[in-house]
């Protein structure tokens, strides 16, 4: 260690700075009057006294070794799929619980019995080691910047400009080369955000039966989940397309629909609102039926369902996305369009 | 307190009701038709619907009107059907003791028999949901699977993953399932009581409210195995940090006292 | 080591086996030279000096089961369904990170245990990091020499919470992947580059396929590999600085007091090891973490109510709940106002307490070494900032389990939301303002004890009926540690004019200074320590010696 050198080169020299000198005027009540003298422990004058914690420690040990055995004989016998009832714990795994019981009280004695060994038969008496400054002496000093002066200078670093410029200027472009690199890490944005699965004449799939939704499944009070018709859970972009499309549908009566945007975009008091919180695209459903507001388990966004999905409460920054909807001529509920804004969370780009 | 009381007097209300009482009039004809056929069950139906609107105006009509029409202090019961009021009542919410933001789950006040009085009152003003039968909601031989994916879906964002319930706005809540039975748990997706939202056979048929009851029979019920020891509420990363902090970190200052203390002198001044 | 004696024969008149293998590596390593300056190193005994043991203890506990991990986990996104031995999951479609995830938990002999472990020590491993800090803090551990010191603790801090993050999303369960599109909703926010970061780092829109084959050497190799670098930087110069002690008899800045690192340390120390692995141990045992087989795979369309990150994340998600949701449109783009400022805020939060060392130093202008550490009452204005900011932390982690609170103590979570935004900026204020009056008070209590001795408790009846209560002299030692610590006066911007009638120009940054130094140091924040006349002058008077 190149600070041991270092300590050892300060300890010849001269006190410089730090604490106030231990020696003090003889009339200060409140000089430091050094260390206590040491106490024996019982252990140190009582061999019987060590020879016990002896034992202890001995038996700690060799607790720790039945921990051990008992640790591999629960491996080995104790099925992996095997459950107990421990109170106050419940049913749980017998494997895991004796395993880690075992292996607890294996590790924990082995310190156990170390921590003793060392409280009870190890000397405990303090010692005072000194402490030395850790700036180096003006003398080291000035001959370390001498030394750098002398090689700064044959480097001629400081005089050939030019090498030195160019030198910075090649270190600075070079990773460029690594942050070029990183092209391929993703595809451009482009107008991805701004687009679903949604699209004219899509009908309304029920995620509970993958049925498509009729007007009259939905009553007032009704909480449903729709995705747009055609996707399934086998498909290799389900996960990023149920990102954007999941859909919530609730019914209102038409005359509890404050914004006249949300009632012309409504079919007979259905409305169909993005599932994915402006906020940062949790998806929101805690539905509650009297007030017609969503709550997003992830940031308490509030949004109000009966007024064009406004936010009332929490940190979402704008409406939820509502779906244009429509019944078929089979009855069926089908999407008018894309959400005609993006959804989920805001973006820079999205304006 | 009282403005809760408005909301439910709001002219939703009774909308609410007209149409529950619309969507399920042909399946409670379905129920009532065959009981017609006999005159002596149709009497036993009579006096229940006597029996029940006796109970009826002693313990509910302060708030619901003499009529179930409903008044500023409660909503309307016309529609609401069997299964909301053996749900209600059932479960203790009814008859309400206090307002507030939510009516809390308590004892039962009524037997039973009673409560089956005042549901066929109730059904008789008008049509709605019908209080299921064991083969409807008796979770056996249903897709546990299926029904933890249904929950995921439709019941998780409140009740959390496990049932285990949530905060919804201004001091509302969506009850822990531990221990709701499943009659109840049925009912309620089926009625969608106070702020919960319903789940109609007609979104969310009967097979899948099996699954979804047989999944919380499997995870949230006195049997429920915990793998890894206890659940800690099964409230997920704050009760284990909580928890982490109290015992885990507890037990190490415990431990590093007991490792750096000095130990007992021989004679101590 | 004793391996390699055996080889050689063991002839009469060679020195020890032993020691012939040291002699061995002391050629090629120095190893003497070494031993001399570090085997009998001295280390203070006190409790709170064994708070960091705890974070490298469950540090290596987690390196060692997360290697274990690394053999069954298998970091991908690819979709299959489940059919291994847990009921309510089978037929379900997941990522095979979920899937692996459940294997070890239900397949692999002890996987579970390795699992809990692994997330158990995680959990440990941040709370000592936070409480040793607190540690160090508070008794002002962190001046010259130790200030880089304690930035390589605090950057241990930072990255601990990152890799804690990362490891939080690699099961790819309910509750990961709602914390991951909350990251993408990060990204989004970042004005202008925002989409572009987003799609770089999910390889495409959220979730894509590639997020957790990412994140998966991220968690195992990066950021550990930066940390095991700290740590052993941290470490060192632990060693090079030697231990700070607290004030007592015969301790002084020039002297460490304690216990020789062989063998009372190299026990204790090694001890303490299997302690906190046996502890951990019997806590994976008993109480389970992260049910992801309760929780669920992740789809991002689903979501549980109570959807919170581990507690070290728990104030950036208070400071990310309680934000008001603002949102500036104009020329055709967005500024996120709602969710960047909370994020920017998250790390300034944080390095207000990481920078905290270089402040100080600047505002007191104290150049001397410190290695005895104060005692928290003799430095009101820094403990009453360290008070404050952790009101703030704290306020802010119970605003990151507003759901909960308000579940489980009956309140609204609007109203829990707002007393948060309020207490944000109000708890601070008055946690310093309480904290530093409790500290003066407590200055003026040993001022007091110091002159006048410890109240005995016992009421003594004078001849002439008068009731005195029986006051007892400290001794040496403790009027000694009551009265060591330094008063500093406070910074002086100096005369505006110098001797030569030149006027001196003052900046602004001397100003604040000085002004930030009477903070600490002026009249009101410091109750002047017992000098030897005042002492000298009551004890006389009393005539108790």
């Amino acid at each position: 260690m190149s600070s041991h050198e270092i300590s050892e080169a300060e300890e010849k020299l001269p006190e410089a700075r730090g604490a106030e000198s231990a020696v003090r005027p003889v009339d200060d009540p409140f000089a430091d009057p050094g260390l206590p003298p040491h106490e024996h422990r019982k252990q140190d004058i009582d061999e019987r006294a060590a020879k016990r914690s002896e034992r202890t420690v001995a038996l700690l040990f060799t607790v720790s070794m039945v921990a051990t055995i008992a640790f591999i004989a629960a491996y080995v016998a104790i099925p992996v799929d095997r459950y107990i009832y421990v109170f106050p714990i419940g049913h749980i795994s017998a494997l895991n619980f004796a395993l880690g019981v075992t292996l607890g009280i294996a590790l924990f004695t082995i310190g156990a019995g170390a921590v003793h060994w060392a409280r009870t038969l190890m000397s405990d008496e303090e010692i005072a080691d000194e402490r030395h400054p850790i700036e180096a002496s003006p003398e080291v000093k000035s001959k370390v910047l001498e030394e750098f002066h002398t090689g700064a200078k044959e480097s001629g670093f400081g005089r050939r400009k030019l090498a030195r410029n160019t030198l910075f200027g090649a270190l600075a472009l070079v990773p460029l080369s690594g942050i070029v690199l990183l092209r391929d890490l993703g595809p451009l944005p482009g107008t991805k955000l701004r687009h679903t699965k949604w699209a004219r004449g899509k009908r309304l799939m029920n995620y509970n039966t993958m049925q498509p939704l009729r007007p009259e499944d939905i009553s007032v009070g009704s909480l449903t989940f729709a995705m747009p018709e055609g996707m399934s859970e086998d498909q290799h972009d389900f996960q990023t397309e149920i990102a954007k499309a999941a859909l919530m549908l609730v019914r209102l009566q038409p005359e509890n629909i404050k914004d006249k945007r949300e009632l012309d975009w409504s079919h007979e008091g259905i409305v169909a609102f993005s599932k994915i919180c402006t906020h940062v695209g949790c998806p929101i459903n805690l539905y509650e039926q009297q007030t017609h507001h969503v709550l997003c388990p992830c940031h308490q966004s509030t949004f109000d369902l009966s007024d064009g999905g406004r936010v009332i409460f929490g940190p979402a920054g704008h409406a939820l996305p509502q779906l244009r909807i429509r019944a078929n001529d089979q009855g069926y509920l089908e999407a008018m369009g894309d959400f005609p804004e993006p959804v989920g969370p805001a973006y820079w780009e999205r304006g | 307190m009282k403005k809760l009381s408005a909301r439910r007097r709001h002219p939703l209300a009774a909308l609410v009701v007209l149409l529950f009482a619309l969507a399920v009039t042909g399946g409670l004809y379905a129920a009532f038709s065959p009981s017609e056929a006999k005159a002596d069950d149709s009497s036993a139906q009579s006096l229940a619907i006597e029996e029940g609107k006796k109970l009826y105006a002693v313990g509910c009509a302060t708030c619901h009107g003499t009529g179930g029409q409903g008044t500023s202090d409660g909503p309307s019961l016309v529609g609401v059907g069997s299964a909301a009021v053996d749900f209600q009542v059932g479960t203790g919410r009814m008859p309400a003791q206090q307002p507030g933001a939510q009516v809390p789950k308590k004892k039962k006040i009524y037997s039973d028999a009673e409560i089956e009085q005042l549901a066929a009152y109730i059904a008789s003003l008008g049509a709605g949901p019908v209080t299921p039968t064991k083969s409807q909601y008796s979770p056996d031989g249903a897709d546990v699977a299926k029904g933890g994916e249904l929950f995921r879906t439709n019941c998780a964002q409140c009740h959390n993953f496990g049932g285990k319930g949530g905060a919804l706005t201004n001091g509302k809540y969506a009850p822990a399932l531990d221990g709701v039975s499943p009659k109840h748990l049925y009912e309620a997706m089926q009625t969608g009581p106070q702020n919960m939202p319903s789940f109609p056979d007609t979104v969310m048929p009967e097979k899948n409210k099996q699954d979804i009851i047989a999944y919380l029979d499997t995870v949230n019920s006195d049997k429920s195995k915990s793998p890894g020891g206890l659940e800690l509420g099964g409230l997920g990363p704050v009760s284990e940090g909580l928890f982490g902090w109290i015992f885990g970190m507890g037990a190490m200052i415990v431990l590093t006292i007991w490792v750096a203390a000095r130990t007992a002198k021989a004679k101590k001044s | 080591m004793s391996t390699a004696s055996d080889s050689g024969a063991q002839r009469r008149g060679k020195a020890p086996a032993g020691e012939r293998v040291a002699d061995w590596a002391d050629g090629r390593l120095g190893v003497y030279s070494l031993a001399k300056a570090n085997m009998r190193k001295i280390f203070p005994d006190h409790w709170s000096f064994m708070l960091g043991e705890v974070c490298l203890y469950s540090f290596i506990v987690i390196i060692l089961t997360g290697v274990y991990l690394t053999l069954f986990f298998h970091p991908s996104m690819e979709e299959v369904t489940y059919h291994g031995p847990y009921v309510p999951m089978q037929g379900v479609k997941m990522s095979e990170a979920f899937a692996s995830t459940l294997d070890i938990s239900f397949e692999v002999r002890g996987g579970l245990l390795i699992r809990q472990i692994h997330h158990w020590a995680a959990l440990v491993f941040l709370c000592g990091m936070f409480t040793h800090m607190m540690r160090v803090f508070f008794t002002g551990a962190f001046r010259k020499p130790r200030e880089i010191n304690w930035l390589f603790g605090f950057l241990l801090f930072f990255l601990g919470m990152m890799t804690g993050f990362t490891g939080y999303s690699l099961p790819d369960d309910l509750l990961s992947g709602t914390g991951l599109r909350f990251i993408e909703g990060v990204f989004l926010s970042i004005p202008v580059v925002g989409t572009y970061i987003s799609m770089f780092v999910f390889g495409g829109e959220f979730p894509g396929m590639d997020l957790i084959p990412r994140l998966y050497p991220v968690h195992v190799l990066l950021l550990p590999g930066i940390m095991l670098g700290l740590l052993v930087a941290h470490l060192i110069l632990v060693f090079y600085h030697k231990h700070t002690q607290y004030p007592g008899a015969g301790k002084t800045e020039k002297n460490v007091v304690g216990m020789p690192l062989l063998p009372v340390y190299m026990a204790k120390a090694g001890g303490f090891f299997f302690l906190v692995f046996g502890v951990i141990a019997v806590l994976s045992a008993v109480a389970t973490i992260n049910p992801v087989w309760t929780i669920g795979p992740y789809r991002p369309d689903q979501v549980s109510t109570g959807a919170q990150p581990d507690w070290y994340m728990g104030f950036a998600e208070g400071l990310v709940r309680v934000m008001p949701g603002w949102e500036i449109t104009a020329w055709g783009h967005t500024l996120v106002l709602g969710v960047f400022i909370p994020i920017v805020l998250f790390p300034l939060v944080l390095f207000a307490i990481g920078l905290y060392p270089f402040i100080e130093s600047w505002i007191t202008g104290d150049k001397r070494e410190h290695h005895i550490l104060d005692r928290p009452r003799n430095a009101p204005t820094r403990t009453a900032f360290g008070v404050a900011w952790l009101t703030a932390y704290f306020i802010m982690l119970v605003g990151g389990g507003n759901d909960l609170w308000a579940t489980h103590f009956q309140l609204s979570i609007n109203a829990i939301t707002w007393f948060v935004r309020i207490g944000f900026f109000v708890g601070p204020v008055v946690a310093f303002i309480v904290t530093k009056r409790i500290c003066l008070g407590l200055q003026r209590r040993d001022k007091d004890k110091v002159l006048h001795g410890r109240e005995t408790g016992i009421i003594k009846r004078l001849p002439h009926g008068e009731f005195i209560e029986v006051h007892e002299p400290l001794s040496q030692e403790q009027l000694h540690t009551l009265t060591q610590h330094d008063q500093p006066d406070p910074y002086e911007i100096g005369p505006a004019v110098d001797e030569n009638g030149v006027k001196q120009k003052i900046k602004p940054s001397q100003k604040l200074r000085s002004k930030l130094s009477k903070g600490y140091y002026g009249e009101d924040n410091v109750i002047p320590k017992p000098t030897r006349e005042e002492y000298h002058e009551i004890t006389s008077g009393h005539g108790h010696h």
